[in-house]
């Protein structure tokens, strides 16, 4: 006989699982019925997931908004590249890479790994200083850090080729690779929100001035998730990177930021479940818009949308959501086990 | 002494830029707690609206063929239209929604405005000469100096001291100010949130029309993501400033021209593609030493 604690527990772990299967559900579907480019579609949904959920990590424990986790994902993305290009590509493209960097070239998992712990510490030097900020300053803060790292990634030719793309990255991110990493970042996001440290920060959330009389000590919790988030979305950037095969800055700036925050919020930015939905309803979205640009025909009827409209309508679904949901889809709740048997 | 005269230019009148975009964003906080992203795009749908729409690359002037008269009064109507408009359909809903959800409303609504832009009038910067005589040198105390930039620095001086007046000394500038301190007490002492909240929109929508007008003229060219920039520096001097503090928005604006002008004429050479991030580094060392801001007012600070 289990008490209520424990069957509260032991649901609150399905959560990862459930959601696990519901991306391996997707990307098996679409691998079955779908063509080549649905297939891309599903490792950059994917891909999205890694990066939505790192975010999560951070932004809906913390209740911190975050314009930055854009720049680490760059930080990730370059890293990979660093050590995974061929040494003669590096030395015609890349020539002031530091002599061991330039000789490198590891094999792609380690590399992704690397790029995650290299972006994890530039998390935790950069949250040691921002987070000592909360509310609006500490997400102006974070723009500020998008900034920098835009204007350096852009500007830094020898190293990152600057505007001009860094091409020639080995393509192996494909939509089981990308599968993987969506579960690790889920069960790993979980866990941590589950933790004494993930509680603890998620009642800062709810309110600092409370929390912090209890004894919580609110900078540390929040530089852990956001070294954890770190660790996360440079992975994301480095599966981005090995995608596509192209990196170029401009990738990694507003546009990405928005695009993140709207399935992050659309989903609800409360809960794990918000997140995973998030993406994984905005990028069916996405793809749906996006082929009716291109043109289908409903009967005999030709039907396609003005080029651009995509994107408007992502924006007017987001304002809408907003303002029906304010919570997101989710609402804050958890996909979980249903409750079985009688609790005492 | 002609460097320094030249320098103290360049610095005023960016930084009358950066204070003007500033005052449009910390009107729209001070009343209803909305960081608005989309005032850079307010910016370049003024912009825009100087020339036909087509995607061409030479931009054929529409509205830009009046005189100076009507133009700016013209503009400056679009704006605010454009403001109140956005505040109608979009930030109305938002009133009882906590600010996190509001920015992002923002975010979204901006995104919207960019793409409209960009479907309408095509991905290229065009080419506009607007006013293109303004950028003719004269000189003052020994450094030759763009009109404009004397324009600029005058205009930024003019429109603080009338925005102060109209804040101090008629009715919705009092009921602004109350609404500012204190929403709900504002209202229950008899304030009509739609006109102050309204009022707000229209002044911060004016503000980014005469920011297009300098920036057109100053750059010659029409680009969708030219608010993009500005509307970020915008920000971080009403956060800089100490939010909703107007004074503190004004002079921060200036403070942040005249440290990137500084920058752009110091930095070593090597250094210099990077003055931003130089810029932005400057900004959060600024926000961990006074997170309040550097002229925040005393109500500022939330009680427990």
């Amino acid at each position: 006989m289990h008490s209520t604690h424990t069957q509260k527990r032991l649901r609150a772990l399905s959560t990862p699982v459930i959601l696990i299967l519901i991306l391996c559900a997707f990307v098996g579907l679409v691998t079955l019925f779908g063509d080549k480019s649905l297939a891309r579609m599903a490792a950059q949904t994917m891909i999205r997931v890694v990066f939505v959920v790192g975010l999560w990590i951070f932004v809906g424990n913390s209740g911190v908004v975050s314009f930055g986790h854009a720049g680490y994902m760059a930080i990730g993305a370059y890293a990979s590249a660093w050590l995974t290009l061929k040494p003669q590509t590096k030395a015609l493209f890349l020539p002031d890479l530091w002599p061991w960097l330039a000789e490198a070239q590891w094999p792609v998992l380690p590399a992704a790994i690397a790029a995650g712990l290299l972006t994890a510490c530039v998390a935790l030097i950069s949250g040691a200083a921002i987070l000592r900020l909360s509310g609006i300053a500490a997400s102006i803060a974070t723009f500020a850090f998008l900034a920098i790292v835009n204007t350096i990634y852009s500007n830094w030719d020898g190293v990152t080729g600057a505007t001009s793309s860094v091409v020639g990255l080995t393509r192996y991110a494909d939509q089981w690779v990308t599968l993987a990493w969506a579960g690790a970042a889920v069960l790993v996001a979980a866990v941590h929100a589950n933790s004494a440290s993930g509680l603890a920060l998620r009642a800062t959330r709810e309110d600092e001035v409370a929390a912090s009389a209890s004894g919580i000590n609110m900078y540390g919790h929040r530089l852990l998730s956001l070294v954890i988030s770190g660790f996360f979305v440079g992975v994301a950037g480095a599966l981005f990177g090995h995608s596509l095969g192209v990196l170029n800055p401009g990738s990694f700036y507003l546009g990405i930021t928005f695009i993140t925050l709207a399935m992050l919020v659309v989903g609800g930015v409360s809960s794990l479940s918000g997140a995973v939905t998030g993406v994984l309803v905005l990028s069916c979205l996405i793809e749906a818009l996006v082929r009716m640009e291109r043109g289908v025909e409903i009967g005999d009827v030709a039907f396609a949308l003005p080029s651009g409209a995509q994107e408007i309508l992502i924006g007017v679904v987001m304002i809408i959501v907003l303002i029906v949901r304010p919570t997101g889809l989710m609402g804050g709740r958890d996909f979980q086990w249903p409750k079985f048997g009688k609790t005492t | 002494m002609n460097n320094v005269a030249q320098l103290f230019f360049d610095a005023a009148s960016l930084g009358g830029i950066y204070a003007m975009a500033a005052l449009g964003i910390a009107l729209i906080f001070g009343v209803m707690n909305l960081v608005n992203f989309a005032h850079g795009d307010y910016i370049a749908v003024c912009v825009f609206a100087l020339i036909v729409p087509s995607s061409e690359a030479v931009a054929v002037m529409f509205l830009g063929h009046a005189p100076a008269v009507v133009l700016i009064p013209m503009l400056l109507g679009i704006g605010a239209l454009l403001a109140m408009a956005s505040e109608y359909v979009v930030f109305r809903h938002f009133r009882r929604a906590d600010p996190v959800a509001m920015m992002i409303a923002s975010f979204a609504l901006g995104f919207v405005i960019q793409n409209g832009l960009l479907a309408v009038y095509g991905g290229r910067p065009k080419a506009i000469s607007l006013w293109p005589d303004l950028n003719t040198p004269v000189a003052i105390a020994g450094a030759s100096v763009p009109l404009l930039q004397v324009i600029v620095i005058v205009a930024t001086l003019v429109v603080v001291c009338s925005l102060a007046l109209l804040l101090k000394k008629t009715r919705i500038g009092l009921e602004m100010r109350a609404a500012a301190e204190n929403f709900t007490m504002a209202r229950l002492l008899g304030v009509r949130a739609n006109v102050v909240i309204t009022g707000a929109f229209a002044l911060s929508g004016a503000l980014a029309a005469a920011v297009a007008m300098i920036m057109v003229t100053q750059t010659g060219v029409a680009d969708v993501r030219m608010g993009g920039q500005i509307m970020l520096v915008a920000f971080i001097a009403t956060v800089i400033g100490g939010m909703g503090s107007l004074p503190g928005a004004v002079a921060a604006g200036f403070l942040i021209g005249a440290v990137s002008v500084l920058l752009q004429a110091f930095l070593p050479l090597d250094a210099r593609p990077f003055r931003d991030a130089f810029l932005y580094t400057f900004v959060i060392v600024s926000l961990l030493l006074r997170p309040q801001g550097l002229f925040a007012s005393n109500t500022s600070k939330p009680r427990v």
